[in-house]
């Protein structure tokens, strides 16, 4: 079945072939306009996957908080890479 | 490279980005905003369940012009408990462990309610500096006593979170490098170490619900005399 036509910007990510990665990164809009448009856009898909549901359990907040606990460790590795076998806490 | 047991208060910087704005964007996040629908998802039911209930408890004692209160207080209510609640979390950061930040929270918001008092009704504010039925020659004292008691007010919010805050990570931290050190040298008192790490880490949790209503109701008293 052909796909209809689609400009090469407007394609989500995973659509876009390896050649156009180049085009794609160019046309996208990366003003703060256009970055807060694509958090919210992450954001609702997030919300209306995991939690926006008829009997969320608690894996919607679990994920974000597990996230959220990765990302501080990767934030302060610099400063925790100092504990690991120190001879004295 | 020296480090202390305080660096884990410590805001380290990536890219430029300290972990405080991370910690406190994410109850942000983590809140979903009402929305208008008949019958919502469960997160958002529990959270206005809670707020409701909350607001209503929180603002029995206090008149009708104070309930223009009831947004910011109960707004508060839940960004401290939810950055209490995620400082406990392994490897965050706790915001409210910072005195500038608690302060930042009391002076504003206890000004408020002082200049509303002397604003809308100044004589009855003044009043205030005063108890009913103290002996004509305590006055001048109980009066300078009263006004020193209310400078402190918003000091004493901001040191009380942050105090407790900090204390309850330090133990935390402390007992835990204990129990880390211990199990490979002694591990029957390992384990009564990690029982009593256990028991602290429920503690702290209440402590984190605690302290944040403990303000927001001290905020509230202090309306209730005001307004």
């Amino acid at each position: 079945m052909a796909d209809r036509p689609v400009a090469i910007v407007e394609k989500r990510l995973m659509d876009v072939k390896l050649g156009e990665l180049g085009t794609w990164l160019g046309g996208r809009d990366f003003t703060p306009n256009g970055i807060i448009a694509s958090v919210r856009r992450g954001h609702d898909r997030y919300y209306n996957k995991y939690i926006n549901v008829k009997k969320g359990g608690i894996g919607g907040v679990a994920m974000l908080l597990a996230g959220y606990v990765a990302l501080s460790y990767f934030w302060e590795y610099d400063h925790l890479k100092h504990d690991r076998w120190r001879k004295y806490h | 490279m020296v480090t202390s047991f305080f660096d884990q208060f410590s805001s380290p910087l990536f890219m430029g980005i300290p972990l405080m704005a991370l910690a406190l964007l994410l109850p942000w996040i983590l809140l979903p905003t009402p929305s208008s629908r008949w019958l919502n998802n469960r997160l958002l039911t529990l959270q206005n369940w809670f707020l409701g209930m909350f607001t209503r408890q929180l603002l029995l004692p206090i008149n009708h012009p104070g309930h223009k209160w009831a947004l910011i207080l109960a707004s508060l209510m839940i960004f401290l408990l939810s950055l209490n609640l995620l400082g406990l979390l392994p490897y965050t950061f706790t915001p409210t462990t910072q005195l500038s930040i608690n302060l930042g929270f009391a002076v504003p918001l206890w000004l408020a309610t002082v200049l509303i008092g002397l604003r809308n009704q100044p004589n009855l504010s003044l009043a205030h500096l005063l108890p009913e039925g103290t002996p004509l020659l305590l006055i001048p004292i109980l009066i300078i006593i009263e006004t020193i008691s209310l400078m402190i007010r918003p000091l004493a919010l901001g040191v009380r979170l942050t105090a407790n805050l900090t204390a309850g990570h330090l133990l935390i931290q402390l007992i835990s490098t204990g129990l880390f050190v211990l199990l490979s040298l002694q591990p029957a008192v390992a384990i009564l170490t990690g029982a009593l790490l256990l028991m602290l880490s429920l503690l702290e949790v209440a402590v984190a619900i605690i302290q944040a209503y403990v303000f927001v109701l001290l905020l509230s008293l202090y309306l209730q005399e005001n307004v």
